[in-house]
């Protein structure tokens, strides 16, 4: 399978903290791809050094066959690549449509545009239903409903998300993962970071798993479950 | 009653300099987060501007005030470029008392080109003053324009903001300039582009202002900035309908006072009701509730 994004030897430091160390990883087109791990393992830092808002020291970062680890973070979107933050950032004093149409800054043509919004107000109803309401006035799930649209605007070829289901009721989680699947089904290649690691697992292809700052374990989702270290470590019911 | 409401008029032209002034305040701190404390040595640049090509070269009007405005612009994103830029993610504090050393840079550098001695200003506006209530209140063409001129001005800002996409960039970028990154927006750029606006709104500012108060020295901008900061406070700062609020409140108390209570207190007024307006109100007028993040 055709590699769509390849992570080699990336060394990340905050100051001194050495926060990523020698992290590599793979994600094919049109795969779910998660990256689990406790908290401060390293996966939101992996993600936003992907997306040029964190420099790396040293490593390779290739997006479609071209190094992208010396592009401005910016300029990735219109490349294809939409990143969901940790925490939603929606923007609270916009409109639910303001904040979809500035998910879709860096696209021109009008009519196609349109034709996204469609599709996320079929996949989000609710989204449709709230247009016009500040987002900050929206609950967590729809905020992240909304967060996910924004990206979708862009028209991604590959999406990432982070930690998509934290903060969020019983109800909401297994929606949100229901539309994870969904999108990836449309033909969008997805890197899902998640604490949920039961959730995460039950839906990807492969998984990678970070422990302060290091791949200890990858292979596939559905083996990983079964690894007795990893239902110690990460599935305990 | 005629005497009250000329005092007034003055009052509300002089409030629309302020509002002009306070818009590039505001615009800048809500997408920059700064005080961007040189704005108002921008506004006598603009004066200056317009005093040389008019008055030394013998230019007509408009060119002058075309070529303040750009002139301005250039040198508001050059200011960035080279002394707020590479302050970006540094402490407020640093970027403050760098904007207070372009201030004296932009004020001493006049004083070495232009000398010491104040200039008189040819006003550059020629617009025929109105009479109303029977001869009774005279308004003059500065006047006139001034207003029209702010008036337009927050018009076309607010579209500018509401309909282009950057526009709504500037909106995305003022409230997280993280997200704004991942939705595709450059947002060095965007400051950019914030701080061309604001320059081009204090050339205007110049211009207006030296019209109606037709002295220019390098120290012409010092006290309106100040005062034009202190509307967009008052008004509630990072709120483009604030800085219109606060300019024009400061601008008709000032006048008033000047006119019944006394000239040499009015600034005092003003300001003591700026500190009862904070008092009661911290965040200004129209000013939003700070949030804590989380």
């Amino acid at each position: 399978m055709e590699n769509i994004l390849e992570v080699k030897d990336l060394n990340v430091y905050y100051g001194v903290i050495h926060a990523i160390k020698d992290v590599s990883f793979h994600v094919g087109k049109g795969e779910i791809v998660t990256l689990i791990g406790a908290n401060g393992a390293g996966k939101t830092t992996t993600l936003q050094t992907v997306t040029g808002l964190i420099p790396a020291k040293s490593g390779a970062v290739s997006y479609d066959g071209q190094d992208i680890s010396k592009v401005p973070g910016y300029k990735l979107v219109s490349q294809g690549i939409a990143h969901v933050p940790e925490g939603r950032r929606v923007f609270a004093d916009l409109s639910v449509y303001q904040n979809l149409m500035l998910g879709a800054f860096t696209r021109k043509d009008k009519s196609e545009i349109e034709e996204t919004l469609k599709m996320v107000y079929e996949r989000f109803p609710r989204l449709l239903e709230r247009k016009e309401q500040r987002a900050g006035t929206l609950s967590g799930g729809e905020q992240q409903m909304l967060a996910m649209g924004r990206a979708l605007m862009s028209k991604p070829k590959l999406i990432l998300l982070d930690e998509p289901s934290m903060g969020l009721s019983p109800i909401y989680v297994n929606e949100i993962f229901d539309i994870i699947r969904k999108i990836n089904s449309d033909g969008v290649t997805v890197l899902l970071v998640e604490q949920n690691a039961n959730k995460a697992l039950a839906i990807a292809n492969r998984a990678y798993v970070l422990e302060t700052g290091r791949i200890v374990l990858e292979g596939d989702a559905h083996k990983l479950m079964e690894d007795p270290q990893v239902k110690a470590a990460y599935l305990s019911e | 009653m005629s005497s009250f409401l000329s005092y007034l008029i003055n009052g509300i032209s002089l409030g629309s300099v302020y509002a002009i002034i306070a818009l590039g305040y505001t615009m800048v701190y809500g997408i920059a987060k700064m005080l961007n404390f040189a704005h108002g040595d921008v506004i006598m640049v603009g004066g200056y501007t317009v005093f040389i090509c008019t008055s030394m070269l013998g230019l007509p009007p408009v060119v002058g005030i075309l070529a303040a405005v750009v002139i301005c612009t250039v040198l508001g994103v050059l200011i960035e470029r080279i002394a707020y830029k590479p302050l970006r993610g540094a402490s407020s504090l640093s970027v403050l008392i760098t904007a207070i050393g372009v201030s004296y840079f932009l004020q001493n550098a006049a004083l070495l080109l232009f000398g010491a001695d104040t200039k008189s200003f040819q006003s550059v506006i020629s617009i025929p003053s109105i009479t109303l209530m029977n001869g009774e209140v005279n308004v003059s063409g500065v006047t006139i324009a001034t207003v029209v001129s702010c008036a337009v001005i927050l018009i076309g800002l607010t579209t500018f903001i509401n309909r282009t996409k950057t526009g709504q960039a500037m909106l995305a970028v003022s409230e997280d300039k993280g997200a704004a990154t991942l939705m595709g927006i450059n947002v060095n750029r965007t400051i950019a582009i914030t701080f061309a606006i604001g320059s081009a709104l204090a050339a205007i500012a110049g211009v207006l202002l030296c019209s109606a108060y037709p002295v220019l020295s390098s120290t012409t901008g010092a006290m309106p900035g100040i005062k034009a900061f202190t509307a967009a406070v008052f008004g509630g700062i990072g709120s483009i309908p604030g800085a219109l609020i606060g300019g024009l409140v400061m601008g008709v108390i000032e006048n008033l006072s000047k006119a019944y209570i006394s000239s040499q207190l009015s600034d005092a007024i003003v300001f003591a009701v700026l500190i009862v307006v904070l008092l009661v109100k911290p965040t200004g007028l129209m000013g939003k509730q700070i949030q804590e993040k989380v």
